[in-house]
């Protein structure tokens, strides 16, 4: 009877054991190989982050490193549920010239668009582009730059041009177009790069003010 | 061997039909997810191999969920680090793989009871059949949807992968329903009945074949 018993105590506890082992082998594998990649992917995620600034940007306007000059603010109009928006900052010497928002088109057909829209010190756009969202392919994503023009429409452009009244797609009087069985998706993008503009220019110089963090409720 | 054709876990045992579906909306996507598949299987299949005079019957199972989830995780940072922009499109189907059920039926039915050697020729062929699978309704759908092969091969090969971007039909319209979810199962069901087609056609022939040899 006890020998039964201390065969199955340790049947079970050599199983255990044995378990443990694979799974610090494992951990010890997977800590091994995180401490060798570690500084690469964060290094890819940052060379990532400065051609997707690079292309909102313009070139050559400014001589900072805007990555390493940002802001984080809250506010409704820019993101979904009041969330964290990151803005990278350009400028030249000390003079503003441009500021980045990563924000939100919360009202995608199918959910958030994340966009990174480009504003410079005289409140004309510099770039738009989509950096990522689920929206129908074929459908919707006419939005990425590498599918089509549509989203370079907005360079240039700024608060007074167009008219507030004809900031919208096309279908709603505006002067952007929408893409065939498609309004949803470029509707949410206009209106967001529409209310990072009115959020830059009621908040201009809160926004290029250094080292401070601004919270904006 | 079983696994390239008479078991091709795509298109005959349908299992991992998630990852199936969801990426193979273009060629480099399909080929993407494939890839790491064949890599993970041909992984977990060793480690499974190798550890199995270790393995008692009642903790094969977490010892195969954990082997399957380190190679998974050890894969995707490895991905994360190399293939960066790949690893972005592809995103969460990465550690999806884990869920595959054809790795760990492979690391079960045949890695935890063959040689180290046999278990990664084997986890070699299922992967090799299950990339194609993907390379396969990855190449259909995109053909169908987009009128091109192989866009955006330079998240793959990096720039010079711009030269195998085919496009294939010019100025096409696209047909949507290829590129939707739809059009996954549908071309998924094409697949599996041309397969079956080639399969009774191969069998047909040898049956004749040898009522042949039998008369004579």
């Amino acid at each position: 009877m006890s020998g039964k018993t201390t065969g199955v105590a340790h049947q079970v506890l050599s199983s255990a054991g044995l378990l443990a082992l694979i799974a610090i082998l494992g951990t010890g594998l997977l800590a091994a190989v995180n401490e060798l990649t570690r500084e690469r992917i964060a290094e890819q995620e940052r060379q990532a982050l400065i051609r997707q600034l690079g292309r909102v940007l313009p070139e050559g306007a400014y001589d900072n490193d805007p990555l390493g000059d940002t802001l984080t603010l809250r506010h409704d109009s820019l993101s979904r549920n009041d969330g964290a928006v990151r803005v990278y900052r350009a400028r030249k010497g000390e003079q503003p010239v441009a500021v980045v928002f990563d924000h939100v088109a919360p009202d995608g057909y199918n959910g958030d668009i994340q966009l990174l829209t480009s504003i410079l010190a005289d409140g004309r756009i510099s770039g738009v582009r989509v950096v990522s969202h689920r929206e129908t392919p074929g459908l919707g994503d006419p939005i990425e730059a590498e599918r089509s023009d549509w989203i370079l429409a907005f360079t240039g452009r700024s608060l007074e041009d167009p008219e507030p009244e004809h900031w919208g797609v096309t279908r709603d009087g505006g002067v952007f177009d929408q893409f065939t069985g498609a309004t949803i998706t470029p509707r949410a993008v206009v209106e967001a790069v529409q209310r990072a503009l009115e959020y830059h220019q009621a908040n201009r110089d809160a926004l290029y003010r250094r080292n401070e963090q601004k919270r904006d409720d | 061997m079983d696994g390239l054709w008479h078991q091709n876990t795509g298109l005959v045992v349908l299992l991992g039909l998630c990852p199936l579906l969801a990426v193979t909306g273009t060629v480099v996507n399909g080929l993407g997810l494939g890839l790491a598949t064949l890599l993970t299987l041909v992984a977990s299949n060793l480690s499974v191999s190798w550890l199995r005079g270790l393995l008692r019957p009642e903790i094969r199972i977490p010892a195969f969920v954990l082997i399957i989830a380190s190679v998974v995780t050890v894969i995707q940072l490895l991905m994360q680090a190399f293939v960066h922009d790949l690893y972005r499109v592809l995103g969460i189907f990465i550690p999806l793989i884990v869920t595959n059920c054809a790795i760990i039926g492979r690391a079960e039915a045949f890695a935890s009871r063959h040689h180290p050697l046999a278990a990664m020729v084997d986890g070699l062929a299922t992967g090799l059949g299950f990339c194609l699978t993907l390379v396969l309704l990855g190449a259909l759908r995109e053909l169908l949807g987009r009128g091109t092969l192989l866009s955006q091969a330079h998240l793959m090969f990096g720039e010079a992968g711009r030269a195998l971007e085919l496009t294939v039909l010019p100025h096409y319209e696209g047909f949507l329903l290829a590129i939707l979810p739809p059009g996954a199962f549908i071309g998924l069901g094409l697949l599996v009945a041309a397969r079956n087609w080639l399969q009774t056609r191969r069998s047909r022939r040898s049956t004749v074949l040898n009522k042949a040899l039998g008369a004579a």
